[in-house]
């Protein structure tokens, strides 16, 4: 990690490295110093996550000596289980470019479905599967506006966002469903008979190693990452662009649905209001696991340390006695600080570097994300 | 990039000419289907004229309006400011909270509620400028931030009417020749942005920077600087929708005005302002908040269930965008034909 010298320069490694490769003049050495820089940066995002946590489960540590107990890991993660298979499910959408707002809605709207079939009936092996159905129309329906229509993601689901939320609640009135049977709803907060291993890990888990395999060893991920980088240059390459998204949108849909259900199993009730803000902390595990917002750069093992950060400060904060309202500012907290603080080692470099050895930079320093562009 | 900037300074006066076309018919149409809708729920519901409908309806429309003419300026940019409703719920409690506690004058407490949201505005302008931090990240973390703040201002208390001076909800009643004095307000907001927009420098700047910062920045207007302006300008627009929140309701919760921002990006959505930035007017999106807002109402007055108010929302949304990218679709095959002959 340190044989290069410039490696250590933080993103702005960018600027003298382009230069010595166009004095190289070799495409080569730009192309595989471009790999290089890519993998360095992803390895110190993640090095930072790690830290992070890491100090996220000391403090835990601190506050309770069965912070560090295997039940306790198991009870951290259902209590995140829905964002966290919905921040996988956003992973990819996020690095082509694109966004999906309308996820909390989707539980919700599903929750709402389930709940509705289940009173009028409907026996949960059926249900189960329509709700899940309802979930990929859903992503269908926004991969349509945003493919065939060429209208921005976040516009088209801020408005299914609105959308789908009223259908809950059209679906649903006002009333709340809760006499589910025990079976379905042990699986949300039950354990693995004579172990202290929730259902929901096992979920989560099995959705992370897929989500894994799929975006960083097959080819439909070399397609996101491409779409993300540059989509016209990968719709030359004979990327299906259109394809790809209306297929990530599904998912998407499909994934909420199934954190409805969850969500749903979980508390034992079906309502209009599940869900209700998930969006915000799906966006922020994503962003926080060093995914930029601009598509294109992204793991999805940063994600994952992302949502195991989450779910440790989250129980670390309900053992501080810290409330849901409070521990909402730490996320949002915790959300710029990830972003601004990589910008605020270069301010401080290029302050010094003009103050020590004059102008020796560029006037017009692009930021990374610029270069790309 | 020096080189192709002088080619491109013709393209984007055509093109801006042909959106402006566009964006002016989109007011027109929307203000006419404003009137056809009114007057079909007066026919179907005539006590939807009545004085207390109408000022009821009208107050709670002129402050989105105030808020939506905010975010307007910050979607020409090509950003977003996600966190207008915390703003807006942030100020009207402080406001509330001051009055509460010590004895201050009215005006006194409004400025400094303002003064709030100006300063929470600057403070998404740095993140979002110095840090160069994406708005829709920055405004991300600052929504949860700023309600943060408001539930710790609140700490578990909520303030009611009896908590707070005599004559502080006055003012959401008052009218000025039979005119709701939001309504002027909010017409006052709206005409000073649009003319600012229209006929000062910073306001060519606004929509240069929306429609291509790079070619702003060639021809020497600083993106960073009029985006950080119109953060700060958001801001205090949301402050005075909070200081006018607090005066409507007189009824204030830590989660006050939550959900908000959806109704004040849709507004802007839905009068015209596009998401990629560089076109589309405040007047226009002043037109798509009472439209909102009169669906809102109609749906109340023709005792419909209120649960398709966000139903509706969605699909007005859907409607509006689609049919920008229709428009632009036939100004592009209409400039097509035209570059062939």
């Amino acid at each position: 990690m340190t044989e290069d010298p410039r490696a250590t320069g933080g993103p702005d490694a960018l600027q003298p490295s382009a230069e010595v490769s166009i004095a190289a003049g070799g495409h080569s050495v730009s192309a595989m110093s471009r790999v290089g820089r890519s993998l360095l940066a992803a390895a110190r995002m993640e090095t930072f996550l790690i830290v992070l946590l890491a100090f996220v489960v000391w403090w835990g540590v601190k506050l309770s000596p069965y912070f560090l107990t295997w039940s306790n890991f198991g009870f951290s993660i259902q209590a995140v289980i829905e964002i966290s298979i919905m921040s996988l499910a956003m992973t990819p959408i996020i690095i082509t470019g694109e966004i999906d707002l309308s996820v909390e809605s989707m539980v919700g709207l599903s929750s709402c479905v389930l709940g509705w079939l289940w009173a009028s009936g409907v026996p949960l092996e059926v249900c189960i599967p329509i709700v899940l159905a309802v979930g990929v129309l859903g992503g269908l329906f926004n991969g349509f506006f945003v493919v065939r229509w060429g209208l921005p993601s976040l516009v088209v689901t801020l408005a299914t966002y609105a959308l789908f939320r009223g259908l809950g609640h059209v679906v649903l009135g006002s009333t709340v469903v809760t006499d589910f049977p025990a079976s379905f709803t042990n699986f949300g907060f039950g354990y693995v008979p004579g172990t202290n291993v929730p259902w929901t890990l096992f979920v989560f888990l099995f959705l992370a190693v897929v989500t894994v395999a799929i975006v960083h060893g097959t080819w439909i991920g070399r397609q996101v990452f491409a779409v993300g980088k540059n989509k016209e240059a990968a719709r030359y390459s004979g990327v299906r662009v259109g394809a790809l998204k209306m297929a990530l949108f599904a998912v998407s849909g499909l994934v909420a649905a199934l954190a409805g259900i969850l969500l749903t199993s979980r508390t034992s009730a079906a309502t209009p209001d599940a869900g209700l803000n998930f969006t915000l902390a799906v966006v922020t595990i994503v962003v926080l696991g060093g995914v930029d917002i601009n598509g294109g750069k992204g793991t999805v093992p940063g994600v994952i340390l992302a949502v195991l950060i989450l779910g440790t400060l989250k129980s670390a904060l309900t053992e501080a006695g810290i409330s849901t309202d409070y521990q909402n500012v730490a996320i949002g907290l915790l959300l710029i600080i990830s972003v601004v603080t990589p910008q605020l080692a270069r301010l401080v470099r290029e302050l010094v570097d003009r103050t020590r050895l004059g102008r020796r930079r560029p006037a017009h320093d692009p930021a990374p994300g610029e270069v790309v562009r | 990039m020096a080189l192709s900037a002088p080619a491109n300074v013709r393209a984007p006066s055509r093109v801006g000419t042909l959106i402006g076309r566009a964006a002016r018919s989109r007011e027109v149409t929307l203000a006419a289907v404003v009137v056809v809708l009114s007057m079909f729920v007066w026919f179907e519901a005539p006590n939807f004229l009545s004085s207390t409908n109408l000022i009821s309806v009208t107050a709670l429309t002129a402050i989105i309006v105030i808020a939506a003419v905010g975010e307007a300026l910050v979607i020409i940019t090509k950003n977003i400011d996600l966190s207008v409703e915390s703003t807006m719920g942030l100020v009207a409690f402080v406001v509330a909270e001051m009055l509460k506690g010590q004895n201050i004058p009215l005006p006194a407490a409004w400025a400094l509620g303002i003064g709030l949201g100006l300063a929470l505005g600057m403070a998404n302008g740095v993140v979002i400028t110095i840090f160069r931090v994406p708005s829709i990240v920055a405004t991300l973390g600052t929504l949860s931030i700023y309600r943060g703040l408001t539930y710790w201002v609140a700490n578990g208390q909520e303030i009611t009417t009896s908590d707070l001076p005599n004559g502080y909800t006055d003012p959401a009643s008052q009218t000025i020749f039979g005119v709701p004095l939001f309504v002027i307000l909010a017409i006052a907001v709206v005409i000073v942005a649009a003319l600012i927009l229209r006929y000062t420098v910073f306001g060519r700047q606004v929509y240069a920077v929306g429609s291509n910062a790079e070619a702003a920045a060639t021809i020497g207007v600083g993106a960073r600087s009029t985006v950080f302006l119109v953060f700060a300008l958001a801001g205090m627009l949301a402050g005075v929708a909070g200081v006018l929140w607090g005066i409507e309701f007189g009824q204030l919760y830590a989660s006050s005005a939550s959900g908000e921002s959806l109704a004040v990006i849709a507004a802007v959505v839905v009068g015209g302002v596009s998401i990629s930035g560089g076109s589309g007017t405040v007047v226009g999106a002043a037109i798509g908040a009472l439209f909102l807002g009169l669906i809102n109402n109609a749906l109340t007055v023709l005792n419909l269930p209120q649960e398709w108010l966000q139903v509706i929302y969605g699909a007005v949304i859907l409607l509006a965008v689609v049919t920008d990218a229709l428009v632009q679709m036939r100004t592009q095959r209409a400039k097509a034909r035209s570059r062939m002959r």
